[in-house]
C-alpha cells in the first residue's frame, strides 16, 4: 500500500499510541517515544514493523508516541494511520485484519 | 428470537469504542453483556479508528462469560457497511442497530449480517442483533420491530432522543417514558426477546438511579443499559431475590423432579398449584440467585 500522505492515527491518553505516518523514498523508519521504552520498545516496534508489512508497506516514517499501549492498540492504531494515508480508509483491507 | 432467551441480561454496560483504556477494561466489572459503542460517543473523525479498535480488541482481549454487543452506526450514514461487515468478521455476538424505526431496517441489518457472514467465513446466523428504539415512530412499531428476525435478542428503550422526539425531557420521576416503557416491554415479551431500558446519566444521584431501576424492576425489564460501571453492583442488587424468593423456588424445583419421578405432571405445593408459569418464575430465581453468589452449587441458600 502507498503512503500517499501524513496520517496521523491514536490520541496521547492513556493506554493508547499515536501514529504519524508520512511518506517516505524507501524502507520503514521508526522514531518511538514511550516511557516504557527501555522494556517495551522493540516490542512495539516490532508490532507496528509487522502490521506494516501485513498491510505491504514498503517505505514511510513512522512517529510514534505511546502511552502504554496495549499490541492489540497499536495495530489497530498502525492500520488507522496507514488507511489513512493511503486514502483507503472506505475500502478497508479486510484480507490483513 | 434468537436460542438463548434465558440468558441473564441485567447490565448492559456502554463502552465509547474509540477508547483504549476503557475498551480494554470492559471485561473487569463484571457486567452481564458489553456494549461498544460506534455510534453517538464516537466524533466523525475517528469512526475508522474506533471501528479498528474494536476489531482488533475482540481478537485479543478475554471479556469472560459477557454477552458482546456493538452499537453501529445507523443505515443512514456512510459508516454502517464497513461497521456491520468489521464487527461480523470480528465474532461479535450481537450487533446492535441504533434509532430502528420499522421492521424492514432490521430486515435490511439481518441481510448484510448474513452477507457478511457468508463473506467472512462465520457461521450462518452465529450473529444475533438488537435494535434500539429511540422515536416515537419507534415505539409505535416496537412490536413488528422485535418480531423482525429470527436473530433478534432484545430490544431497548433509548431515552435521551426519544424525548427529544417527544419535545419534552427526561424528569426526575420518568412519567414522560411510561408509554414507551410499556410499549417496548411488551414488544419484548410477545416476541419472546429481552427488554433492556435506558441509561440513567446523573450519577450523583444515586437515590434516583435505586428508584427508576427498581420501577423498571417491577415492570419486568430484564436490565438495564448503564454508562458507568459503579452502577453494575448497584443493578445487580436491585435484581438480586430473596431469601424468601430463592427458598421458595427451590422448593418449587424440588417439587417439579419429584413429581417428574413419580410420573405426574401437576402437583401442588403447599396447597397451591404449581404450574409453568411458577417453574419458570422459579427457574429465573436461581439463576439470579446464582449470578449474585446467594446459593451454592445444589441451590441451597447461603447465609450471608
Amino acid at each position: 500500500m502507498e503512503i500517499k500522505k501524513t496520517a496521523i492515527a491514536g490520541t496521547l491518553e492513556s493506554s493508547d499510541i499515536q501514529l504519524t505516518i508520512s511518506r517516505a523514498d524507501s524502507g520503514i523508519t521508526i522514531d518511538l517515544q514511550s516511557d516504557v521504552k527501555k522494556v517495551f520498545g522493540d516490542q512495539i516496534e516490532a508490532v507496528i514493523k509487522e502490521t506494516l508489512k501485513s498491510l505491504d508497506v514498503t517505505a514511510a516514517k513512522v512517529k510514534a508516541v505511546d502511552k502504554g499501549a496495549l499490541d492489540c492498540v497499536i495495530k489497530a492504531r498502525t492500520v488507522a494511520a496507514v488507511q489513512r494515508a493511503a486514502e483507503t480508509t472506505d475500502t478497508p483491507a479486510w484480507e490483513v485484519l | 428470537m434468537a436460542e438463548n432467551e434465558e440468558r441473564l441480561r441485567r447490565t448492559m454496560m456502554f463502552v465509547p469504542g474509540n477508547n483504549p483504556a476503557m475498551v480494554k477494561d470492559a471485561g473487569i466489572y463484571g457486567a452481564d453483556s458489553i456494549m461498544f459503542d460506534l455510534e453517538d460517543s464516537v466524533s466523525l473523525p475517528e469512526k475508522d479508528a474506533a471501528r479498528l479498535l474494536v476489531y482488533e480488541a475482540l481478537q485479543t482481549q478475554d471479556y469472560g462469560d459477557a454477552e458482546l454487543v456493538v452499537r453501529v452506526n445507523g443505515q443512514d450514514t456512510p459508516f454502517y457497511d464497513n461497521d456491520v461487515k468489521a464487527m461480523v468478521k470480528a465474532g461479535i455476538d450481537v450487533i446492535r442497530l441504533p434509532k430502528a424505526e420499522s421492521p424492514e431496517m432490521v430486515e435490511k441489518l439481518e441481510a448484510d449480517i448474513a452477507a457478511a457472514e457468508k463473506e467472512f467465513g462465520r457461521e450462518a446466523g452465529s450473529t444475533h442483533l438488537m435494535a434500539a428504539i429511540e422515536s416515537a415512530k419507534g415505539v409505535l412499531r416496537a412490536a413488528d420491530i422485535a418480531a423482525a428476525s429470527d436473530r433478534m435478542i432484545g430490544i431497548a428503550l433509548s431515552a435521551e432522543d426519544y424525548t427529544t422526539d417527544m419535545k419534552t425531557h427526561r424528569y426526575p420521576d420518568g412519567r414522560e417514558l411510561e408509554f414507551a416503557r410499556n410499549m417496548v416491554l411488551h414488544a419484548a415479551r410477545a416476541a419472546g426477546v429481552a427488554a433492556f431500558d435506558t441509561v440513567f446519566t446523573n450519577m450523583d444521584d444515586t437515590e434516583g438511579f435505586y428508584r427508576e431501576t427498581e420501577y423498571i424492576h417491577q415492570l419486568g425489564f430484564d436490565g438495564k443499559s448503564l454508562v458507568n460501571p459503579r452502577q453494575i453492583p448497584m443493578v445487580n442488587k436491585v435484581y438480586e431475590p430473596t431469601e424468601a424468593e430463592i427458598k421458595n423456588a427451590k422448593n418449587v424445583i424440588n417439587a417439579i423432579q419429584e413429581a417428574k419421578l413419580k410420573g405426574s405432571g401437576v402437583i401442588s405445593m403447599n396447597g397451591q398449584m404449581v404450574d409453568r408459569p411458577v417453574v419458570l418464575r422459579a427457574q429465573r430465581v436461581m439463576k439470579l440467585a446464582t449470578a449474585s453468589h446467594l446459593v451454592d452449587e445444589e441451590g441451597n441458600y447461603l447465609e450471608k
